[in-house]
């Protein structure tokens, strides 16, 4: 079960809850997931979030893998100038 | 597809990356040669120009454009009713997700104008003089609004609304009222009170910065001609043509592939040209008057209609312990985003305490839109604002403490295995070898002079992959074409060509690098985000080592040997077979030459969306002299070093590291956007909006970190262009403090506020 933290951006979606167990393979799989609790959320965090897996920030990734024990944070996508 | 790619095998060192070749672009630039968004003309085309509302704030009732349409050589008139009327929706675009409803009325305002400068109305006309006669004879009614611009304003309770089904983002319920906040993020770990509680020192300070330009040279400027058959073609000078491909077709409502986006020569961006104001009202223009019409905005334009970085209110509560280790942090930090959300509070959120670890913080962001341009990315969005807050307090600790600047930074420091303070753990970071550059730098023990004072300030940026293609074609003498979709604002065809020559085995002389079009090029996402070179640079590595496949492949097939006893080593094919250990080997020239009889042209394409760009950390130094009669102040000297993995040119490198530092400084001490009573701008060009020239700064010194490359990029880049900001307004409010005894909280320390603050330091 890879631990997921979710952002504050996340917290309407889920009422203030911010961190989950989920089993997973990928971060298609953990979108779905998450959507399936509460829903809308999937498709917010597909379009405004980033998965930083494991320290690794991953953007747009869908196949990005999960290991049985990742930690995964979803913060807001990253632009800059 | 996603992937990463391995240093290529057999490299022990390099022998193109991390040397200083001239650079590509550099002959064209510096003879005038090089053709920027203004330079491009069409025959027939016409003049387009904007009508801009005078007010911050006003409804437009009515626009008659009867008149203006009557004149001689007018040719179009659009307004916002030539546009889609699009609903909100989140599309991909630049390097993130935007509000196309938000980007079009920015783009021509449909039924109020959101600030002076705002876009009402645009013409098109055979000559200067005759769009100008025409801009003055459209009428406009306007029902003036109540305005505010101030951040703080905007934020009181009986603020001028300017979106009445605007409801904050972020808090626990959803709001029953609209209000100027979009967004509230929020970012927290530990025990906030009980931080404090261990606290056996508080230090508090509140701190302000104005409104500031990018400052980029060339103002925007485009032509654009819509053909008969619905096609039609953009040259523009932007910091992405995929970028204003996609925004054009969306806020005009047709394919994508009907938009030809050419790319000219950029004359610097800094994230301001992340975005598009004239490339869809010329194309408007075009469509309504069947000929290509070319736009070119004014200064006075671009320091009112295009977006600034963000005035902002910085609040910041540091609790420690005696020996400097900080315990507890709250960061609240207000931003302003002109007249449409989207400020950048969201990185600044994230960034604000990224250098630390500190087992209590929270931090706060509020997104506030105001009666003022709409904001625009500008290196390194937010960090720098978030920076002058935290590094300002961590500084004022350290005097507290009585602790040297560095070490309490060190004390404090994240480091491989830290989790970061917007939640992913680091690795591979190279922050304590930065600090113990600076500390161990000549300039950190060099002594000061009179009325002078020395700033320490840190910085951080996150630095992005994203998707991007290239394409690597062989002529056939053996020289090399590398395409790649990212128009060049820092550098980046000089590491393309680079990275290219060492997989190949050439001297970078031999290899062209060109920046292509949206038709000539698979997609490739803005440059920007410090990316170009991680990413692109990883495609057009694998699009490289493709060639290198196919050459030695063919090699194989004129030794008639297995592909494995095919070697490529300095730009040839080696043959390893012991049995035909008399083959000399095969050039790239001449393996090119050949080309046609063994399988055709060699080339190759590469599209990827790449990830794990490593992020930057800076450490920055610098020394400010006092004038105290004046309150003028002098940067006498300034060192920055930087993590940056691994330098593909280093000069380049240095030059992004001292751009940002000159960027930076500006902000400090002279830059702001000054509104007076009724919401105008009051300064917008040079000469009044002050920024520094090379005769106002000493050298700055760049030292680059190279202890720990990327292992997620083939030579082990880092992002560079962006964490070179982040430092500089606090350590030049660090130095300020230092040498005028006093904190000044409120940028720019111009000559004024110094003074003011040194007479009543005296009395």
């Amino acid at each position: 079960m890879a631990h997921v933290v979710l952002g504050s951006e996340c917290w309407p979606y889920t009422g203030g809850q911010s961190e989950f167990e989920v089993e997973a393979a990928d971060v298609r799989g953990l979108i779905a997931e998450l959507d399936r609790r509460f829903p809308g959320l999937g498709e917010f965090v597909d379009r405004r979030m980033a998965f930083a897996i494991d320290g690794d920030i991953h953007q747009d990734a869908w196949f990005a893998t999960l290991q049985p024990r990742s930690e995964v944070y979803l913060i807001p996508k990253i632009g800059g100038g | 597809m996603s992937e990463t790619l391995q240093r290529p095998a057999g490299k022990a060192a390099f022998e193109v990356v991390g040397t200083r070749p001239v650079r590509p672009d550099g002959a064209d630039k510096v003879t005038g040669r090089a053709a920027y968004g203004a330079d491009f003309d069409m025959p027939g085309q016409l003049v387009g120009k904007i009508l801009r509302s005078p007010h911050a704030h006003a409804r437009i009732v009515a626009i008659d454009a009867s008149k203006a349409k009557a004149l001689p050589g007018v040719k179009a008139v659009v307004t916002a009713a030539d546009f889609p009327n699009l609903a909100s929706e989140i599309v991909e675009g630049g390097e993130s997700a935007s509000n196309t409803r938000d980007l079009s009325l920015n783009v021509m305002a449909r039924d109020k104008a959101l600030y002076q400068g705002h876009a009402v109305a645009a013409v098109a006309a055979t000559s200067v003089a005759a769009a100008q006669a025409a801009l003055d004879a459209i009428k406009v009614t306007y029902e003036v609004l109540p305005h505010v611009t101030d951040v703080l304003e905007a934020m009181a309770e009986g603020a001028p609304l300017l979106h009445d089904d605007l409801y904050t983002e972020g808090l626990e319920s959803r709001p029953t009222a609209p209000s100027n906040v979009s967004r509230r993020p929020v970012s927290q770990r530990g025990d906030l009170e009980a931080g404090f509680a261990l606290a056996e020192v508080i230090v508090e300070g509140s701190y302000r910065t104005a409104a500031v330009h990018q400052g980029y040279i060339e103002p925007h400027a485009c032509v654009a001609a819509w053909s008969e058959n619905g096609r039609c073609e953009v040259w523009s000078s932007s910091q992405g043509q995929f970028m204003v491909r996609t925004y054009c077709a969306k806020l005009l409502g047709i394919e994508a592939s009907d938009i030809r986006v050419v790319p000219a020569e950029i004359g610097g961006g800094f994230g301001g040209k992340t975005t598009v104001y004239l490339e869809p009202v010329a194309l408007a223009l075009s469509r309504a008057s069947g000929r290509p019409v070319k736009m070119v905005m004014s200064r006075d334009e671009v320091f009112r209609a295009t977006g600034p970085n963000p005035a902002a209110v910085i609040e910041v509560k540091l609790g420690a312990l005696k020996d400097g280790t900080i315990v507890a942090a709250d960061v609240k930090l207000k931003f302003q985003a002109g007249g449409f959300p989207g400020s950048p509070v969201g990185a600044a959120v994230m960034t604000a305490l990224a250098c630390y670890d500190i087992p209590n913080f929270l931090i706060t962001g509020w997104d506030v839109v105001t009666n003022t341009p709409k904001t625009a990315a500008y290196r390194a969005p937010g960090a720098p604002i978030a920076a002058l807050g935290v590094e300002s307090a961590v500084d004022e600790l350290a005097l507290k403490l009585g602790l040297d600047p560095i070490a309490i930074r060190e004390k404090n420091a994240v480091r491989d295995g830290t989790k970061a303070s917007y939640g992913p753990v680091f690795s591979n970071i190279a922050y304590l070898d930065t600090l113990a550059a600076i500390r161990d730098s000549e300039h950190y023990k060099a002594p000061l002079g009179p009325n002078q004072g020395r700033g320490v300030a840190v910085g951080f940026w996150f630095n992005i992959g994203g998707e991007s293609s290239a394409a690597v074609h062989l002529a056939d003498d053996g020289s090399v074409v590398v395409m790649s979709g990212n128009p060049d604002i820092g550098g980046s065809r000089a590491s393309m060509a680079m990275m290219a020559a060492e997989v190949l085995g050439v001297s970078v002389e031999r290899v062209r690098p060109m920046v292509a079009d949206t038709t000539s090029i698979g997609f490739s996402m803005l440059t920007g985000g410090s990316r170009t070179t991680f990413a692109t640079g990883m495609a057009v590595t694998q699009a490289a080592q493709k060639v290198v496949d196919d050459l030695r492949a063919r090699a194989a097939l004129l030794w008639e040997v297995p592909v494995e006893m095919v070697e490529w080593r300095a730009g040839a094919a080696h043959c390893l077979d012991p049995a035909k250990a008399d083959k000399a080997p095969m050039s790239i020239a001449s393996l090119a030459a050949t080309a046609g009889r063994t399988g055709g042209p060699i080339s190759a394409q590469v599209s990827l969306n790449a990830q794990g760009a490593g992020p930057g950390f800076a450490v920055h130094l610098c020394d400010l002299e006092i004038d105290p009669e004046t309150g003028e102040s002098t940067i006498v000297r300034y060192t920055a070093a930087q993590d940056v993995g691994k330098a593909i040119h280093p000069s380049y490198v240095e030059g992004q590291v001292q751009g940002g530092v000159a960027q930076g400084v500006g902000w400090a001490l002279n830059e702001e956007y000054v509104f007076d009573a009724q919401g105008q701008m009051e300064n917008p060009g040079f000469l009044d909006y002050r920024m520094p020239v090379a005769s106002d700064l000493p050298m700055i010194d760049a030292i680059l970190i190279e202890t720990a490359p990327n292992p997620n990029h083939p030579f082990g880049a880092k992002g560079v262009g962006e964490v070179p900001i982040v430092p500089p307004l606090a350590a030049v409010a660090n130095a300020m403090r230092r040498a005028a005894g006093v904190r000044m909280t409120d940028l720019p320390l111009s000559p004024p506020k110094v003074l003011a603050a040194l007479d009543a330091a005296r009395s």
